[in-house]
């Protein structure tokens, strides 16, 4: 073999195509993740930044004004406990729709590198599940030190608060995939990611009881936290933490909205990433 | 097969018939016949909206055709993308390197989305990076790369997976002479290993030098197939007088010209005549009195074979 020449098995002896079938999405999450790893030391930093910046001026500053006009806290318990799975809501579903749809801008339009994936035998599915997944991922640690952040500040009470985090990132990854493949199946997406993020995230963030009850506000608001994942979060969330009364009947709605979502949102990223690689 | 049969007839990688892809009402392939053989270099030329990416892209199994037939390893793209995928190394027109990643990092990510092992990419890009001749770049963004290396990077990364046919969507243009001629030679070194190469192109020195095969495309439509010197044969002669006379001249002195040879194409700028003998032409030319202001005499080359073929030139 003289010294520029290529050495040849060939593709034929070298690759396992259904091994790929199976483990493509996988494969797109640890690319990804490796990009991310790049960025490791800023999302470590604002991993833990972010519940510290709310925490400090949430829940001292306005906790301490709420709790000293309402003898009894708010829904019977302190502000910040009331305050607390809604924060980790928050965090979770903005951070994960953030990270689901991004890539997508990038990887369609910008550097158009999903088109580079779809030339190997990895297909639009595999890219939206592999881009979901490592979205997902970072929203995990985001996720677990925001938890560990409350936890410390004593914002939550008893292991059985952990199942705050399984039930957080269910409901984040059932909006964040919806707003994935919205954007892959919008056409002018830097503007349309704008506007999402002004007329849609920001309102549904305001109207979901948040920070005070949902059910303190006009009925027209209401509707708004209603079709929120974050509202459906925050309430199942609430029940968990601090037993915030839900009936059975409303827990089946809430984890019946978020698995809906999912669904919708698998079915509809799924189609358009498909439709758009073969354009 | 035995072996007697397959030397007589050269197994097809991709076969199409009848190809055909339409964007709303607009037809970009127009029904299309083709056939690429083992270990040969082929060639679509064509100017630009010939349908070239677009043919590309149907064998690369990332478009869906209209209607026709097409298999790509006996395979089609219908019905079995990841399998034929899985074969095909991709140089599409546009780069789309992963920018913030280094040109290592490039070709290793490429290679897992192929399922390879790491141990084995690890090895190929040591390869890869001698044969595109980025070693000194490994580390390097790729956005610190010219236009060049980010072209020969595209290549190493078609080849990570050390594909059965290597598919080139213009992979000179827009690239400087220089560039272009360590590209060129690099592509010839894998023709000569025996790599099947298909190669879209609006350059006709292009397809000279690379391609065994070609198939001269425009709107659409198959003008042509043959081997580069096949084509000329066919349709042009041997050389090629080119003269000026000035603008308003070149028309005026055309039907006069058209007597002395076998063809002649009156261009804004200059007329070309077609004959065996162009020097014997040039003084014929003269000796009727009409003196050019200057005359060329040149070998025919592809970009006359379009201009026959289509009337128009290559690059416009
Ligand atoms: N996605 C598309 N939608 C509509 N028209 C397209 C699309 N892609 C290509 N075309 C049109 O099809 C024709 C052929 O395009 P293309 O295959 O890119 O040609 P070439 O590669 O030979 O320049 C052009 O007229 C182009 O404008
Ligand atoms: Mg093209």
């Amino acid at each position: 073999m003289s010294a520029n020449d290529l050495s040849r098995k060939g593709s034929l002896t070298l690759i396992d195509v259904p091994k790929i079938l199976r483990w493509g999405s996988i494969y797109i999450a640890q690319a990804r993740i490796r990009s991310m790893l790049k960025w490791k030391w800023s999302i470590i930093g604002e991993s833990f930044a972010t519940p510290m910046f709310y925490l400090l001026s949430i829940g001292i500053g306005i906790g301490k004004f709420v709790n000293s006009h309402q003898a009894a806290g708010v829904d019977g318990v302190k502000y910040l406990t009331f305050l607390a799975p809604a924060l980790l809501a928050a965090a979770c579903i903005q951070g994960a729709v953030g990270d689901a749809t991004f890539p997508v801008l990038e990887g369609f339009k910008w550097q158009k590198g999903f088109f580079a994936m779809n030339a190997t035998p990895i297909s639009g599915k595999q890219i939206a599940n592999g881009v979901l997944l490592a979205a997902m991922s970072r929203a995990a640690f985001g996720c677990v030190i925001y938890y560990a952040a409350l936890y410390t500040f004593g914002a939550l009470h008893g292991l059985h608060t952990l199942w705050l985090i399984p039930v957080t990132l269910f409901a984040a990854t059932s909006f964040a995939v919806l707003m994935m493949g919205v954007c892959a199946a919008i056409k002018n997406d830097d503007l349309f990611l704008n506007m999402v993020q002004r007329f849609l995230i920001v309102p549904l963030f305001l109207f979901s009881g948040t920070f005070y009850s949902l059910a303190s506000m006009p009925k027209f608001l209401q509707i708004i936290g209603w079709a929120s994942p974050l509202w459906h979060a925050t309430e199942v969330g609430r029940w968990i933490s601090y037993g915030h009364h839900v009936s059975a009947t409303a827990l089946v709605i809430h984890f019946s909205y978020m698995t809906i979502m999912a669904i919708i949102g698998f079915t509809f990223a799924h189609h358009h990433f498909t439709k758009r690689l073969a354009k | 097969m035995s072996a007697a049969d397959s030397q007589a007839t050269p197994e097809a990688l991709i076969l199409a018939k009848g190809l055909r892809k339409e964007y709303g009402d607009f037809t970009a392939v127009d029904g299309i016949d083709f056939r690429v053989n083992r270990s040969e270099s082929f060639g679509f030329l064509g100017p630009n909206g010939a349908g070239k990416s677009t043919t590309m892209r149907i064998i690369a199994a990332t478009l869906t055709r209209t209607s026709g037939e097409i298999t790509i390893l006996g395979k089609d793209p219908e019905i079995s993308g990841p399998e034929i995928r899985a074969h095909l190394g991709v140089v599409p027109q546009q780069d789309n390197l992963d920018n913030a990643l280094t040109v290592e990092d490039n070709l290793y990510v490429y290679g897992r989305y192929f399922g390879l092992s790491k141990k084995f990419i690890r090895n190929k890009i040591e390869e890869l990076l001698a044969f595109a001749q980025l070693e000194e770049k490994r580390s390097v963004k790729v956005e610190a790369l010219s236009g060049g290396m980010k072209r020969r990077l595209t290549i190493a990364r078609a080849l990570v997976s050390e594909p059965e046919i290597l598919m080139l969507d213009e992979p000179t243009t827009g690239l400087d002479p220089q560039a272009r001629h360590i590209l060129w030679d690099r592509l010839f070194r894998l023709k000569e290993q025996g790599v099947t190469l298909l190669i879209t192109t609006h350059y006709m020195d292009e397809a000279e030098q690379l391609c065994d095969r070609l198939m001269v495309m425009d709107k659409g439509k198959i003008m042509a197939e043959d081997s580069p010197a096949g084509l000329i044969k066919k349709y042009s002669t041997k050389e090629v007088l080119e003269v000026r006379f000035g603008a308003d001249r070149n028309a005026q002195y055309a039907d006069q010209l058209r007597g002395m040879c076998e063809r002649i194409e009156v261009l804004p700028d200059r007329v070309l005549m077609y004959s065996h003998d162009c020097e014997a032409l040039l003084h014929e030319v003269v000796s009727k009195g009409m003196h050019p202001t200057t005359s060329l005499v040149r070998r025919s080359s592809l970009e006359d074979v379009f201009l026959r073929l289509t009337g128009r030139s290559l690059v416009e």
